[in-house]
């Protein structure tokens, strides 16, 4: 039986030897059931051991093996072959991000601006633990259940081309994460995260592409979170100019 | 070399490491905490935990009921003043992540919910979905981001631990980005690097489940403590592994065999699907042997059924179960069963601490996986391990914050000294190597195959000798290792090398406790001696580094309220 195989074609980046990026192609065995980091593996293992990429948990939660896939950006351990073959596949690293090696980029950007959204409970009065939880309902969970599903992927980022243009945007799944803490029924922070969402480069900056919500792996939809953070917004804002004293509804 | 200097380092960013950081920033704020990983702290492998994190918070629930199914399911090797610690301070750490944010599943009346799992007599593991973890570590991440007294050090590979005048004083530390090593001086260090799922060729584990922080200890002297005991999760994807949570069988999905029969009737007819990892995994690689599984291209198989629990049901409360199972398998849950096999999922074993997290070595400190309390014993119950990192987590972060705070100033130059040494001994053995021909992955390959063959479901004399054998002279080999990659940006494949150094030490630690190991405990099944033997083996086995591989000691296991019975089911 001869064997089957598919080209990937991979982009690198090796600073200590190229100025410039360049491709790599590489021929790997081709099966069904194989997805993408399947091959890059395979790569790595059997051919080419230099080849730097993030992975861990293979199952679409840990959020490491985002990359650009024939020009989109998807989660490699769950982007088959079969989609592609017997074309060839076009790995590179996740489009407007710097780059440190391969197929490796920065995340600094986000991980700073996560801090900056305040991704955390904010109460006026905590209430001690011997006192037992806060009630939720189901409903309450549900009105931001959604949100809170972001895997930190980064391909909303990568995708969006706000960000690509202006980097000083938030960006989709930081403002998800923001818009997450707002509507959680335990939260009293709104007011604080709004000085961060609110501003010219936070909501106001997106232009509603939806691109961030089309390739989210996780069904967060971003760009859902960040058109109702800007009806939110104006309301609060109207309602204290109406209502100068009564501050948040 | 760059030197930071912080109170306390923990390296590990999962459930354990961060519940730790934030338990020592709230001793003070005065103390400055690293938070040192392999890896940004969301990626870490709780991400990955489905089913939930027990609790006795259930209606008709109690501590000590909780305690004794803890017992029961260690097969009596638990220490039982750590379980009924542990029992204790659960109900605390879950409301704790619930004002922190932690979506936790509800009741109709807003109250956390609880859900039936593996070997808990009643409903006690709390839950957001079946994706418990995931909900969990990025909780505790972000929360952690409020913490002034919380520096990170993101992928940052730990290599050495730093003793220095018979404590340790920090950690050398590789920083990806241009492959130099740091000095990281503390006055306490917290080992919370998880488990070693990766020894193995068929795990649930993530990819960077190499055992680091075990095989740190290891070498600097602390023993790993019963580290034969591996559990087998019984529902496992064939082929990739990808975990099915026990929380399809506790919200009421049947295992079944090739004639359509729920074959757990012949294994534990009182719990059936219900029963715990152990028993279940035993009895499907029986059903295999007696040739009702289903034969697939990666191994046999028994099916995972939930369709008869409806749609909307399975949306509710197992949603990641379905798209694990459409994505991966190409199987819709709510349509067709799903098939399984048994799956190496978590090490009861680790580094033998005390009920604070205090390693034998002054200074050194381990919580979660990666460390042995033990509250396991020879078999974990499903959505206890959640539970561990936090309390575990909590405490020593807590323990290791009041320490520093008594201890004097570091002398760095002395830990410097150290550090520097194995910056030189990383650029020789690796990067500026001239010889070498062994390949990383076909060591590693190698090494994950023969742990399967001898330390798999069951073992024997034979199997066990023979791997550890095996791993010896991979061991051998290894030192031949040559590297494609010279680079010292971001330089992955040096991380592969060094993870697999970590690997193949806690390996050899399992395979040589196995072997002495002979008697059936838990996890541990010896063919060739098929019962428990409290009196030999009543035990903790602890394993010591020494030249000719690991030397095994004796402890004993602390009892207090529940006298060692027959596991009966």
């Amino acid at each position: 039986m001869s064997e089957e195989t598919i080209a990937m074609k991979v982009a690198r980046y090796r600073p200590e030897h190229a100025a410039e990026p360049y491709v790599d192609e590489y021929r790997v065995p081709y099966r069904e059931d194989m997805v993408v980091l399947d091959a890059l593996n395979h790569i790595k293992d059997e051919i080419d051991g230099s080849l730097a990429y993030r992975w861990s948990c293979r199952m679409g939660v840990c959020g490491s093996c985002g990359m650009m896939v024939n020009g989109k950006p998807r989660l490699t351990c769950s982007t088959f072959l079969r989609e592609f073959y017997p074309k060839p596949v076009v790995v590179e690293p996740l489009r407007h991000f710097p780059v440190i090696r391969d197929l490796v980029v920065d995340m600094t950007d986000f991980m700073e601006k996560l801090k900056e959204v305040k991704p955390w409970i904010i109460r006026k009065e905590e209430k001690p633990v011997e006192e037992g939880e806060y009630l939720q309902t189901p409903e309450e969970l549900d009105a931001y259940k959604q949100f809170s599903m972001c895997i930190n992927c980064m391909l909303c980022y990568s995708a969006c081309p706000v960000y690509g243009r202006d980097p000083e945007f938030l960006g989709p799944a930081v403002i998800a994460l923001g818009r997450r803490y707002n509507l959680d029924s335990r939260d009293q922070g709104q007011t604080e995260r709004r000085e961060v969402l609110g501003v010219d480069w936070g909501i106001w900056d997106c232009t509603f592409v939806g691109e961030c919500t089309v390739v989210c792996p996780k069904d967060v939809d971003p760009s859902a979170a960040i058109q109702r953070e800007k009806v939110a917004t104006t309301t609060e804002a109207m309602l204290s100019m109406m209502l100068p004293f009564k501050g948040r509804a | 070399m760059q030197t930071f200097v912080h109170d306390i380092v923990i390296v590990g960013g999962g459930g354990a490491g961060l519940r730790a950081a934030i338990a020592a920033a709230e001793v003070s704020n005065a103390l400055s905490v690293a938070l040192v990983s392999k890896v940004y702290p969301m990626r870490s492998h709780t991400v990955s935990a489905e089913g939930g994190s027990a609790a006795a918070m259930g209606e008709g629930d109690s501590l000590d009921l909780h305690a004794f199914d803890t017992i029961r399911g260690s097969d009596y090797l638990a220490d039982q003043e750590a379980v009924e610690v542990f029992v204790a301070e659960c109900p605390g750490e879950i409301v704790r992540l619930e004002h922190w944010g932690c979506p936790w599943s509800r009741g109709p009346d807003g109250r956390i919910a609880v859900r039936a799992f593996g070997g808990m007599s009643v409903n006690r593991t709390v839950f957001a979905a079946d994706k418990t973890g995931f909900h969990l570590l990025h909780t505790l991440f972000q929360t952690s981001l409020k913490y002034e007294g919380i520096v990170r050090y993101d992928e940052f590979f730990v290599t050495k631990l730093l003793v220095e005048d018979g404590r340790c004083a920090g950690v050398a530390a590789i920083d990806l980005r241009d492959s130099e090593v740091r000095c990281i001086t503390a006055k306490a260090v917290i080992l919370c690097t998880g488990g070693a799922g990766r020894i193995f060729s068929f795990t649930t584990n993530g990819a960077i489940k190499t055992g680091d922080g075990m095989a740190l200890a290891y070498r600097a002297g602390v023993p790993l403590k019963d580290m034969e005991f591996v559990q087998y999760h019984p529902t496992g994807l064939p082929g990739t592994g990808i975990l099915m949570t026990e929380a399809s069988r506790g919200e009421g999905g049947y295992l079944t065999n090739r004639e359509g029969k729920r074959f757990l009737e012949e294994y534990i007819p009182s719990k059936m699907e219900l029963g715990p990892r152990d028993i279940l995994s035993r009895a499907i690689i029986q059903e295999i042997e007696k040739g009702r599984a289903f034969d697939g291209p990666y191994g046999q198989y028994v099916h995972l059924d939930v369709s008869h629990l409806g749609e909307k049901l399975i949306d509710e409360k197992l949603p990641f179960v379905r798209e694990l199972a459409r994505n991966f398998v190409g199987i819709d849950p709510v349509h067709e069963p799903i098939p399984v096999r048994p799956v190496v999922h978590y090490m009861m074993g680790g580094i033998d601490t005390d009920l604070v997290g205090r390693t034998r070595l002054p200074g050194l400190y381990a919580a979660g996986e990666a460390a042995c309390v033990s509250m396991n014993g020879a078999n974990r119950l499903g959505s206890n391990s959640l539970s561990e990192c936090l309390v575990f987590g909590a405490r020593s972060g807590r323990q290791a914050a009041e320490d520093a705070l008594e201890a004097g100033q570091t002398d760095v130059r002395p830990v410097e000294k150290v550090a520097q040494a194995e910056q030189a001994r990383l650029v020789a053995t690796y990067l500026e190597k001239e010889t070498g021909r062994e390949r990383i992955s076909a060591i590693r390959r190698e090494l994950q195959a023969a742990m399967e063959r001898g330390a798999g479901v069951f073992r024997t004399e034979e199997s066990l000798k023979e791997a550890v054998e095996e791993v010896r002279g991979l061991r051998e080999r290894y030192r031949d290792v040559a590297l494609d990659d010279r680079d010292r940006a971001f330089n992955t494949e040096l991380v592969a090398a060094l993870e697999l150094d970590n690997m193949l030490d806690v390996a050899e630690t399992v395979v040589r406790a196995g072997l002495e190991r002979r008697e059936s405990r838990g996890s541990h099944t010896r063919r060739d001696h098929p019962d428990r033997d409290d009196e030999r083996f009543l035990k903790h086995s602890l394993a010591f580094t020494a030249p000719e591989g690991p030397r095994i000691e004796y402890g004993d296991v602390s009892i207090t309220r529940w006298p060692p019975a027959e596991r009966k089911y």
